[in-house]
């Protein structure tokens, strides 16, 4: 029988949830790293028992750390993250030019290949890679070359928050970014060019068109068709099919088309899944009711799920990084919320139920799949 | 023989209890002493100091003897007391947040 594995960063620390293929009864594991603020926690697909962590406290900085046995011991490793050359600047606030400024990693993506190579997100928003197991890292600087003194912090920081490897070509990298927008890499992220071409943010730029500066939330794709794209906007669900050359909005009948997550169904390749927030001035949920929305047919018509889920007096946000999927025949949702709660589906989003829930803020949710 | 104490995340993250003893080479300096630390504790690197300018870390604090010496020089010498180990080099983490 299968286990299913899954990892919470929260703002005070990790937590490791696990079940076996039912996904009724679960283990919490945690907190490990108490007290510190976990972005990110993800597994290698190359070794599952291979797991990268971003440690992070504004008191002492970043760490790394690794676990070569599914997270019951952990190593810090390298935690020195230079920008290549003169880093220079980047827009400010003010309109000025800021020094570009290494604050945490938001995010770190195992190759599905190698399970010592890793890239990671950070803010200010590089992408970094490692090929050894964390312990060195260096950056792709093509990225920050793409009009990167135009891009300006959101209100969350200028972080690079999501990297997709695309399953089907090796030298193809997507990257999405909080304010600057969407990027593509066609060899290996040596040199990239941003893929926002349809995206609409009349009431964020001066320019709704423009090339960079879209406050982009979070983007996914399924393996199977990684030419199509999904997309949270600060405001609107987004859909390319053209592997970001050019955008539609498919927000159709969402109560609203503000929020966080976006994840795709991993085995329907038009299943979509996300969870719409009032505005970007009250981040809860439409109502007080904690709704995921799915649409099965790629956006546009959505459904609510509401089955297991609060419907009354519900003010908590989930996040960019807390919404994941697994991969057994009944396909498992899970989302993470800022009230400490984890929700998990085993049927698709049908019906939740809570795992946990009072944890810390839930930053981030993956979900391993162990034969 | 210098001591210095760590505040309890960085005793975690280090796996030590307690404070922590050091022979320290030469002038017994905050960078003296800090070098010598992260020598023998790998993992604290970056966290106390900056890794690129080994500048101090802005909610880190450091005390001798009773005296912050967070803004001292990082090569002025340490009090004799913290030299000859009577008195522990204590790094701090600020008050801040909430």
């Amino acid at each position: 029988m299968s286990e299913v594995r899954v990892l919470v960063g929260t703002r005070k620390g990790a937590f490791i949830l696990t079940s076996d293929e039912k996904r009724q009864q679960w283990d919490i594991s945690g907190p490990h790293f108490a007290g510190w603020e976990m972005f990110h926690v993800k597994g290698s697909p190359a070794d599952p028992n291979r797991l990268y962590a971003s440690q992070s406290t504004g008191w002492f900085g970043q760490l790394i750390q690794r676990s070569d046995d599914g997270g019951q011991t952990w190593e810090p490793v390298g935690n020195e993250f230079v920008y290549e050359g003169v880093p220079g600047t980047h827009q400010w606030y003010d309109g000025t030019q800021h020094p570009w400024e290494f604050t945490r990693v938001w995010y770190l993506e195992p190759s599905p290949t190698d399970p010592d190579t890793v890239y990671a997100g950070v803010e200010d928003a590089a992408l970094f890679r490692s090929s050894d197991g964390g312990k060195t890292w260096a950056e792709l600087p093509g990225l920050r070359g793409v009009k990167g003194h135009l891009w300006q912090p959101g209100a969350g920081g200028m972080c690079l928050h999501k990297i997709l490897l695309d399953p089907s070509d090796s030298n193809r990298i997507f990257v999405a970014i909080s304010a600057a927008g969407a990027f593509r890499s066609d060899d290996g992220g040596q040199t990239w060019r941003p893929v926002n071409r349809g995206l609409k943010s009349g009431y964020e730029l001066p320019d709704p068109n423009a090339e960079v500066g879209h406050c982009v939330h979070s983007i996914a794709m399924h393996r199977s068709r990684p030419d199509v794209l999904f997309m949270q906007k600060h405001w609107d669900i987004m859909r390319s099919d053209d592997a970001g050359e050019s955008w539609y909005e498919v927000s159709g009948d969402l109560p609203s088309d503000f929020g966080f997550p976006i994840a795709v169904h991993a085995h329907e390749p038009d299943t979509i899944y996300v969870v719409p927030i009032k505005s970007d001035s009250e981040h809860y949920p439409p109502d007080g009711k904690l709704r995921v929305y799915r649409s099965r047919t790629g956006g546009n018509e959505w459904e609510a799920l509401t089955n297991g889920l609060p419907q009354s007096h519900c003010y908590v946000n989930v996040l960019r990084g807390a919404l994941a999927v697994d991969s057994l025949d009944s396909c498992g949702v899970y989302f993470g919320t800022t009230g400490g709660g984890v929700y998990a589906s085993a049927d698709s989003g049908d019906s939740w139920a809570p795992i946990v829930r009072d944890l810390p803020a839930v930053l981030s949710i993956e979900v391993q799949v162990l034969p | 023989m210098i001591r210095v104490m760590l505040p309890p995340h960085l005793r975690t993250l280090a796996r030590v209890s307690g404070k922590v003893e050091l022979e320290v080479e030469g002038p017994i300096t905050q960078r003296s002493v800090l070098d010598a630390l992260e020598a023998e504790y790998p993992m604290l690197r970056g966290t106390i100091r900056d890794h690129a300018t080994q500048g101090r870390r802005s909610f880190i604090r450091f005390f001798a003897c009773g005296e912050d010496w967070s803004h001292q020089p990082p090569d002025a010498p340490l009090p004799d007391a913290v030299a000859t180990g009577a008195e522990p080099f204590m790094i701090v983490g600020a008050l801040a947040g909430g």
